[in-house]
């Protein structure tokens, strides 16, 4: 019992850290916590839209979701080298972190470029926030011109994350041998947090959207 | 009092976990793209594919963001707070099929499947 107090009043007597995180990396987690409420509201705001109207079921296997699958392996990699990047840092290997951040970034970037392709594609066909393509309309009578808004809504706040996230890894890879250990931890977190919005975001507009075969 | 950064640098697992991990989202990703070739019917669809995506979430957040090596403070203050909250989120979709109802669409269309 008294071994239980003395470890309570050891983690929140005060004085040491009960997280035993710094206060940079918990603001990154309560960050994080925050924008995967923003994140859930748009994805939940969609599919009540969705639930709501006839909704249009445009995207070809071939090559919309082959395209998306791609931009997602090109995210996932970039994960993947962003631990990559923490682990050299963690090992002291500045040098080789800022070379594997650098490599992250410019996978976020190729992923930011593949989406505008599929952006321009799209608008092309006619798509709009308030407006679906002629063809689409007459596909699927009565669908709702708020396929677009969701579509742009929340793959562009995505990609706008990506984009922020791109900036902010080049700055953290400039700064590598100025910053701590941590400091890149944290940028990989925020990275990880993007990677994770896209496996939600991937399957719910992309696969749930797909065109029937018959 | 000592900053516990300068004191610990508590980095757990190896590469081989990570890329590991890294291939169990690519095979998820295939899953989730087979499904999709294969059509099955929208419920299961959505059903399979957010059980998939939960999965790759907590992969993601385990060992790529590092929650699993944290103390476990830290994952009770994160983890149940947010899953509730998300779950909350959930309560406006009666009223999403309540909206449907209202909808005049005049003689059922033929291309409407859900």
């Amino acid at each position: 019992m008294a071994a239980e107090a003395q470890a309570l009043a050891g983690d929140w007597g005060g004085g040491v850290h009960p997280y035993r995180v710094g206060h940079r990396k918990l603001g990154m987690w309560l960050f994080i916590m925050s924008d995967s409420l923003t994140f859930s509201a748009l994805l939940i705001g969609y599919a009540y839209v969705r639930a709501s109207n006839v909704w249009p079921t445009p995207f070809k296997f071939y090559p919309s979701i082959v395209f998306s699958s791609v931009m997602t392996l090109v995210l996932l990699s970039s994960s993947l080298t962003m631990v990559m990047a923490v682990s050299s840092s963690a090992h002291g290997k500045k040098s080789a972190a800022r070379k594997w951040i650098i490599l992250t970034a410019l996978l976020g970037a190729t992923f930011i470029i593949l989406h505008s392709i599929e952006w321009n594609h799209l608008i092309g066909e006619g798509l709009r926030p308030f407006q679906i393509p002629q063809e689409w309309a007459e596909k699927w009578p009565g669908s709702t011109p708020l396929f677009g808004a969701t579509f742009f809504g929340i793959t562009g706040m995505h990609m706008f994350h990506v984009f922020t996230g791109c900036i902010y890894l080049f700055v953290v890879a400039a700064r590598v041998k100025k910053l701590k250990h941590e400091d890149i931890e944290i940028s990989g977190l925020y990275w990880h947090f993007v990677d994770l919005v896209w496996m939600f975001v991937f399957p719910m507009i992309y696969l749930l959207s797909i065109y029937p075969k018959k | 009092m000592t900053a516990y950064a300068e004191t610990e640098e508590h980095f757990a697992g190896s590469n081989k976990l990570f890329i590991s991990v890294w291939v169990w989202l690519l095979v998820l990703t295939g899953f989730e793209d087979f499904l999709g070739y294969v059509q099955l019917p929208v419920i299961y669809m959505l059903v399979i594919l957010m059980g998939a995506s939960i999965v790759k979430a907590a992969l993601i957040v385990a060992y790529f963001m590092h929650l699993r090596f944290e103390r476990l403070n830290l994952v009770l203050t994160i983890v149940p707070a947010v899953v509730v909250c998300i779950c909350l989120l959930l309560v406006f979709f009666p009223d999403s099929f309540r909206a449907r109802q209202l909808r005049y669409s005049g003689p059922p269309p033929a291309g409407e499947s859900h």
